[in-house]
């Protein structure tokens, strides 16, 4: 039996990404990182920022996400997110803008702790990648 | 009868005229293709969250202590509205469709006695529900900067709108755009936004799902997301339906105007003609009573 899934991550522009020989997703969830393999339960959840990792037979991929919602049913993964990019794709400037802009954010004091948390996070992972 | 000169002069201006036309319509196809195509390519997103939060609410087993972005606030007594339109004329009925099927909400909830507020986005919207709702305007928004419809501008809104809701500005949100069907029909629709309006669609599957977060928390994130998308989603569908509807009313005018130069062709050979007879009879009466 294969073990493999269907993946589709959309954002409000097209649908970004289709494949049907995933193995592995692992998500940035709110509550931490979650490994989705084959036969999961159905599950609803957020992401928050962070990066998506993907195992697949066609090799792997790494897509950074600032947000977004995640179903998993009958082995179909939605990605549903308004931000996200292909790390392979990514450069160093990239990485810089982005990382400028979030901690921009993450500086402003008339933000509530959840955007706070969220800007935060932004930065954070975004340095692990430099 | 007008003068030659004068009915060369008007053939010329129709002939300029429906150069621009062509043009214009040429432009709307160019526009068009690429506008539906972005619509159908958004589709799949709203779609998905529409299913996600169908699924969700149909497992919130607490009712009544639902966020009231998905059973509102228990009353009915204002209503907004957000009337989507273009920034940009000449693009036949498009814009008065809306207008028309806004108007018509208007009226019926003023019957009703209820307090109506009005958000429009595009000028053109604006120009003609000010003459007669001026005072109920109470935001004009419009993207002329921004070439195409993108989700940042949807998400302005959506915050806009969730942020007035939060304040307790109204009670009912209902967005006003064209559906994009096909080049010459676009259907105006009135999208009841929050509270949310699901009747008659019931969730494809019994599956309960696994929350995490939990349901309150999801919902609570999702709605307000939803609702940007909802607007983004208007906004894709109206941008194409302006593209179609502007490349038939250009398509129109340009047939138009060279059964006019037809029209006018013919009236500038006969009194062509006319002419020269006339100046034949006078050349040879003349001869004559020599």
């Amino acid at each position: 039996m294969s073990e493999e899934f269907k993946l589709e991550i959309v954002n409000p522009e097209k649908s970004f990404l289709v494949k049907d020989d995933v193995s592995e997703v692992v998500v940035p969830t709110f509550e931490g990182e979650m490994g989705i393999l084959k036969d999961h339960i159905s599950i609803i959840s957020f992401l928050k920022p962070g990066i998506i990792k993907i195992l697949s037979k066609s090799g792997d991929e790494n897509y950074y996400v600032e947000d977004g919602i995640v179903e998993f049913k009958n082995n179909n993964l939605s990605i549903l997110t308004s931000t996200i990019f292909n790390l392979a794709d990514m450069d160093k400037s990239k990485q810089q803008d982005l990382l400028k802009q979030a901690e921009e954010e993450a500086n402003k004091t008339d933000i509530n702790d959840q955007s706070k948390y969220l800007a935060d996070q932004k930065v954070e992972v975004l340095k692990t990648l430099n | 009868m007008a003068s030659l000169d004068d009915l060369k002069k008007r053939i010329a201006s129709v002939k300029s005229t429906q150069k621009i036309t062509k043009a214009m319509k040429m432009v709307a196809a160019a526009k068009l293709r690429r506008a539906q195509e972005s619509a159908e390519k958004g589709r799949p997103y709203s779609e998905k969250m529409n299913n996600v939060i169908l699924n969700l609410s149909n497992g919130i087993s607490d009712k009544e202590n639902a966020p009231k972005l998905l059973s509102g606030t228990g009353q009915e007594k204002t209503h907004l509205c957000v009337v989507m339109t273009s920034d940009r004329g000449l693009c036949g009925g498009f814009n008065s469709n809306i207008i028309k099927k806004a108007k018509s909400y208007f009226a019926k909830i003023l019957d009703e006695g209820k307090e109506l507020k009005i958000i429009t986005v595009g000028s053109k919207g604006n120009d003609q529900l000010k003459r007669v709702y001026g005072d109920k305007i109470i935001e004009n928004i419009s993207f002329k900067e921004s070439k195409n419809a993108n989700y940042f501008d949807a998400d302005k809104v959506g915050k806009m709108v969730i942020e007035k809701f939060e304040a307790g500005e109204f009670d009912v949100c209902t967005i006003f755009y064209n559906q994009f069907k096909n080049v010459i029909t676009q259907i105006p629709q009135a999208q009841q936004i929050i509270p949310l309006n699901n009747d008659g669609e019931e969730s494809s599957s019994e599956e309960s799902y696994e929350f995490e977060p939990d349901e309150d928390e999801i919902l609570s994130n999702l709605l307000p997301k939803n609702i940007s998308t909802q607007i983004f989603k208007a906004m894709l569908e109206n941008s194409a339906s302006e593209q179609g509807s502007r490349m038939s009313a250009m398509d129109n005018a340009t047939r138009n105007a060279g059964e006019m130069v037809d029209k006018l062709t013919i009236e500038y050979n006969r009194s062509r003609q006319a002419a020269i007879t006339k100046e034949l009879i006078e050349i040879i009466s003349g001869a004559e009573s020599l």
